[in-house]
């Protein structure tokens, strides 16, 4: 039996790999998750990898792994990372975490190419 | 408020096998059970994260390669203060003090954030941890609400 509480959604257009997350991301909706993306980023060898995380509903500490393990992987593999939409249980667990430190990310509704950051 | 002493107005107890697709479940009866005190919104969600934690650790740490059974007693008070203690009879914790430091993680490689403890003391208003090695883990978790709208 399969459950799923979560679904990624992918698109790829001039390099950059977008993956689209949504409903809720739980240690048992992580796994998949974190294994599509990688899978991805073996296969398409993208330049840019832009996680949108504006759909989802709920998010614990396996988010922070899935979102900071995806980041390690892109540096490993030298190529740009960003979550440009977070939702708000996206974001008071990346403000929590202190995550504006390592990564750029944006509010619920701002859009891709608005991810201008403090130098 | 006259007198300062609370009652336990309900008690829910269940149990379930450490499988992680029972975070979602574990995440929704206490939302349901909560339902009756009407929290917020906020409330609801920062409870659901706590327990969503609490189980989780029993799934990946406390019952690691096995399948154990997870107890929750959720219990209502008649000062709109909730708790819900989440039990296992798994492997425990050696050192409390050092599991609950934000980061603190014995399993990187399942990209673990240890970020658990942190988020049960950041949404809740207390977090109890009580553990024996060899004989299992009981985190407690309390939320006093706030107090709802008069209509009157
Ligand atoms: N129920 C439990 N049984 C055994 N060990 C636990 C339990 N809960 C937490 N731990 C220990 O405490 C550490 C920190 O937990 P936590 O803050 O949730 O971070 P994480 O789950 O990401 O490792 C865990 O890595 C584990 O060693
Ligand atoms: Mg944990």
């Amino acid at each position: 039996m399969e459950f799923k509480s979560a679904d990624a959604y992918f698109s790829q257009s001039r390099g950059v790999l977008k993956c689209t997350i949504r409903g809720e991301i739980d240690h048992h909706s992580a796994k998949s998750i974190r294994e599509e993306i990688d899978k991805r980023l073996r296969d398409e060898s993208p330049s840019e990898l832009v996680i949108d995380m504006g759909g989802v509903t709920f998010m614990d500490s396996s988010g922070l792994g899935v979102v900071l393990g995806r980041y390690q992987k892109a540096r490993e593999y030298g190529i740009g990372f960003s979550v440009p939409r977070t939702a708000p249980a996206v974001k008071r667990m990346f403000d929590m975490a202190g995550l504006e430190r390592i990564i750029k990310y944006g509010e619920e509704n701002s859009n891709t190419e608005k991810t201008e950051r403090r130098g | 408020m006259k007198s300062k002493e609370k009652s336990c107005e309900n008690t829910l107890k269940v149990s379930f096998e450490s499988l992680s697709r029972n975070e979602s479940l574990a995440r929704s009866l206490a939302s349901a059970f909560m339902t009756q005190l009407d929290p917020t919104v906020s409330e609801l969600a920062d409870m659901k994260c706590a327990v969503s934690e609490a189980v989780t650790n029993c799934t990946v740490h406390a019952y690691k390669n096995t399948v154990g059974t997870v107890y929750m007693t959720m219990k209502a008070y008649s000062d709109r203060s909730v708790r819900i203690e989440i039990r296992d009879k798994g492997c425990g914790i050696d050192n409390i003090e050092e599991a609950m430091q934000p980061l603190f993680t014995t399993d990187p490689d399942g990209e673990r954030s240890g970020m658990g403890f942190t988020v049960m003391e950041n949404f809740t208003d207390g977090v109890r941890v009580i553990s024996r090695r060899g004989k299992g883990t009981k985190v407690t978790l309390t939320k006093k609400l706030s107090s709802l709208r008069s209509d009157t």
